[in-house]
């Protein structure tokens, strides 16, 4: 039951990294436990991609250290650090077969051709991919050349595995399966990991610890779960999915509905306001969307606006114009403390 | 203090790699360039400008510029008319053999100039097959010439362009309700104009300097820039006159490179090249058939009319031309018989590709290298433009300022074997440097990247994924360079050893001599070389290499 503090395997100090003269990364630290995946969600634009290429060292910081398990890494050139990188599109070397982009990294360690075989057989089972072995890269789908790229990651477990937007140029659904896949293939492999993407999905799929990045500073850092449940401002509450942050009186009118103390600013997600009959809040449906889970609408109540809501499908048949009454469900709000 | 080593260790080996192409290009280029215009501008020691501008008010300055001006834009429009429908028809039209008719058109690109020169007298002279026409040693007799050398570099920039064409907006603007002219016009050829200009550019400075085809067809009546150069250096002393011509051409030169430079069409990412497959031969076609067929023939006939000149004696077919090229011509026209020239060509030609393909390929790293600041982008643009510049340098310019630059200690060359291989290399240089730098520059430096985060070293990343990728062009380069240097005339003419002469340089003799004799050894040698540098040519084609040519 005792809970294991780790100590951080990754650990950045007040990095700052110039990109054509300007501060893409500005005085960033973080740390990322040992087995665990960390994910950097934040716009595009916002350097955290610059941030992972300095970790990786492929940039050169202006200032701070990059420690991994104690050791500064700054001047450690990127052959010698011991990570894996994974591309958004891959990279895989077009004039090799799977097999053979999967088993290079053995290869540069000069590992028996036995050994090699074996261990690209096993890593290909791992992603999934048995059968393609000696198919050639431009023959691979977008999520097989993923597959196979992760694969070649993995070969030699590096002691950091970092992953730029690794599912991005995927199709949503494919996305979506991938990165469940993923999860599991870390966790199995029980990889310390850095994924760097703009896509909170797949943050919260993928990962469980986030940093909120913007404009080249890390906003909010935390296991999952607390930073979504406390966004430190408006700006990263949107950025997480919320539909709406409402502040002044009418974040004091919901959070008082809600039974919540008042004198924050308000994240509603979008089914934080449900359409019941005995609802303490009452407006007229502006829109209204049929949607496979639920009704959605959009409400215009007195003095807070136009708020999303839904309902149950079936229950009601809520048209523009008509007059509905709302519920607040408070585990569906987050309330923003306001400096 | 780590991290500032590490930023200088790699600054200290780019500079290490930059170090032998410069210091090279310094010796053998900058020094006797800047020797010969130094001669101009100072011709008793003292700074003297005023003379370079009285040369350039002399009424036969402005005949030669003007000359020169019309004569390479009119060849350069023609071989733009020419080049685009032939690039269509051998590109994007599905013609049995196109791959063939395709390499053949490269031939006359590398065929000595010389030996251009020669099948163009023959077709057009007396008893040529084209007698009739009347232009022998006219004007519109050169600019033929010119488009015969210069369509197939349009036809392969603007065909290699066609092939990696999106061809989905014409096909929308066609759904939008285009008609295929419409579609030409609207979407295509905008789409194709950065390969166009590039390609216009470097033929309008392949044509403006432009030197044994001038010579052998132009004589005196016509002379270009370059031509006058080389009869004011060689004939009239007037080595001021000389200089001031000089330094207009490579004003004129370096202003060209800038515009080509600026429309240069970038090379899609490596490995993502998309060709569109050819289509079917539609009735709509024929227009550009019939363009494409007289091309054809403008190319065919020469070379036919030089080979059947070369099998003939007195009126009848015979292989004596051929079988006195162990001979030293009539009167001992020659030092050496042609065999012997022969030898020489191919010794020079391999030391020259050698040394060029070091170079190249040294420049072609250094310029392709990710910058990490905005400084070290404008260095590494500015050398690329710096190993570009003996593209548009008079060749005669550089030969004759060898001989003045390279005659004392401690740079006393005159008699070295290596000086004309050195020339003709730095004259090849920047083939060699335009087809390996696209393929660099096309490699994703993530591919590096993704090496060396897997654990390869910086050596072991370029193994993994440089070499797959540029082994073929370099090859290619290597066979372009050969190519180059067996015809080249121009510096060669200049620096060869009165004993060890190149086979231009003997045709050239040959051509000066009084004899039919003499004559129809000229064509024969010039048969000769033409089907060493065509069988060079056809090697380098079967590498499929797309940007070769298109500098």
């Amino acid at each position: 039951m005792a809970e294991l503090k780790q100590a951080a395997a990754l650990s950045v100090r007040g990095l700052t990294v110039a990109y054509d003269g300007q501060d893409a990364v500005d005085d960033v630290s973080l740390d990322l436990p040992a087995g665990e995946v960390l994910a950097v969600l934040g716009p595009s634009g916002c350097g955290k991609s610059t941030l992972l290429r300095a970790i990786a060292g492929l940039e050169e910081p202006e200032s701070g250290s990059i420690l991994f398990d104690g050791a500064d890494l700054v001047g450690v050139p990127t052959h010698r650090r011991g990570f894996a990188l994974m591309f958004q599109d891959g990279q895989l070397f077009g004039h090799q077969s799977v097999a053979e982009n999967v088993g290079y990294p053995l290869r540069l360690r000069r590992t028996p051709r036995t050994e090699v075989r074996a261990r690209v057989a096993e890593l290909l089972e791992l992603v999934g991919l048995p059968d393609h072995a000696d198919r050639r890269p431009d023959t691979l789908s977008g999520g097989e050349r993923q597959r196979v790229a992760l694969a070649r990651a993995l070969a030699v477990s590096p002691r950091l595995l970092l992953l730029d937007e690794p599912l991005s140029a995927l199709d949503k659904t494919l996305r979506e399966r991938l990165a469940a896949e993923l999860r599991d293939i870390l966790a199995t492999a029980g990889t310390t990991a850095l994924l760097v993407t703009h896509d909170h999905d797949e943050a919260f799929t993928v990962a469980g610890r986030m940093a909120l990045m913007r404009a080249g500073r890390i906003v909010q850092e935390g296991p999952i779960e607390e930073v979504w449940a406390q966004p430190a401002d408006p700006d990263a509450a949107r950025f997480l999915g919320y539909a709406r942050v409402l502040d002044g009186a009418a974040a004091d009118r919901v959070l008082t509905t809600a039974g919540l103390p008042t004198g924050a600013a308000v994240a509603l997600r979008r089914s934080a306001l449900t359409v019941s009959d005995d609802g303490p809040l009452a407006g007229i449906v502006v829109a209204s969307r049929v949607t496979p889970e639920q009704l959605r609408l959009e409400v215009d109540v007195p003095d807070l606006g136009v708020l999303d809501a839904v309902a149950p499908l079936g229950t009601h048949t809520a048209g523009a114009g008509e007059q509905v009454r709302l519920n607040v469900d408070r585990t569906r709000l987050a309330a923003i403390p306001v400096d | 203090m780590a991290r500032r080593h590490h930023a200088l260790s790699r600054h200290l080996t780019l500079a290490a790699l930059a170090l032998l192409p410069v210091a090279v290009l310094s010796v053998f280029f900058v020094l006797p360039v800047s020797g010969m215009i130094a001669r101009g501008f100072w011709p008793e020691g003292s700074f003297d400008p005023g003379g370079v501008l009285d040369v350039l008010r002399r009424p036969r300055v402005h005949r030669v510029l003007w000359f020169t001006v019309w004569s390479s834009a009119s060849a350069t429009a023609l071989a733009v008319l020419l080049g685009v429908p032939t690039a269509y028809v051998l590109h994007r039209l599905r013609i049995p053999g196109r791959s063939v008719v395709r390499a053949a058109l490269l031939v006359p690109f590398v065929l000595p100039t010389v030996v251009v020169g020669v099948a163009f007298r023959e077709l057009f002279g007396e008893s040529g097959p084209l007698a009739f026409l009347g232009l022998e040693g006219t004007a519109l007799g050169i600019i033929a010439a010119l488009v015969f050398f210069n369509v197939a570099v349009v036809v392969r920039a603007v065909g290699a362009a066609w092939e990696s064409l999106d061809r989905r907006p014409g096909e929308a603007a066609a759904a939008l309700g285009a008609s295929p002219w419409q579609v030409w016009w609207t979407v295509t050829l905008p789409a194709l104009r950065p390969a166009l200009v590039s390609a216009a550019s470097v033929v309008f400075l392949f044509c403006a300097t432009a030197f044994g085809v001038v010579l052998t067809m132009g004589g005196l009546r016509y002379a270009t820039v370059e031509t006058e150069i080389y009869l004011l250096t060689t004939q009239l002393l007037d080595l001021q006159a000389a200089a001031a011509l000089s330094v207009l051409q490579l004003v004129v030169v370096v202003g060209l490179l800038l515009v080509a430079a600026r429309t240069r069409a970038t090379p899609s990412g490596g490995t993502a090249r998309v060709t569109a497959p050819a289509q079917r031969v539609r009735v709509r076609d024929l227009p550009a058939l019939s363009v494409a067929s007289f091309t054809l023939l403008l190319v065919g006939l020469p070379i036919g009319t030089l080979v059947a000149g070369s099998l003939t004696v007195d009126g009848s077919w015979s292989l004596d031309n051929f079988r006195k090229l162990t001979t030293k011509g009539d009167n001992d026209a020659l030092l050496v018989p042609v065999t012997d020239a022969l030898g020489t060509s191919l010794r020079t030609a391999f030391d020259a590709t050698w040394i060029s393909l070091t170079l190249g390929l040294l420049v072609a790293v250094v310029v392709t290298r990710r910058s990490r600041s905005r400084a070290e982008r404008r260095v590494r643009g500015l050398l690329d433009g710096f190993f570009m510049l003996p593209l548009g340098v008079s060749a005669v310019t550089l030969g004759f300022g060898f001989l003045i630059t390279l005659d004392r200690p401690p740079l006393e060359l005159r008699d070295s074997p290596m000086l004309v291989p050195i020339a003709q290399a730095l004259v090849a240089l920047p083939l060699v440097v335009r087809t390996i730098v696209p393929v660099l520059a096309g490699i994703d430096d993530r591919q590096r990247q993704a090496a060396a985060s897997l654990g390869a070293s910086p050596l072991r990343a370029v193994l993994t994924v440089d070499v797959p990728a540029v082994w073929k062009p370099l090859l290619a380069a290597s066979g372009f360079a050969f190519a180059a240097s067996l015809g080249e005339f121009g510096a060669t003419s200049f620096l060869v050893r009165e004993q060890e002469p190149t086979v231009p340089v003997v045709i050239f003799r040959l051509l000066g001599h009084p004899g039919a004799d003499n004559y129809g050894m000229a064509l024969a040698a010039s048969v000769v070389l033409a089907a060493t540098t065509a069988i060079v040519m056809l090697a380098v084609e079967r590498l499929r290499v797309p940007t070769i040519g298109a500098v």
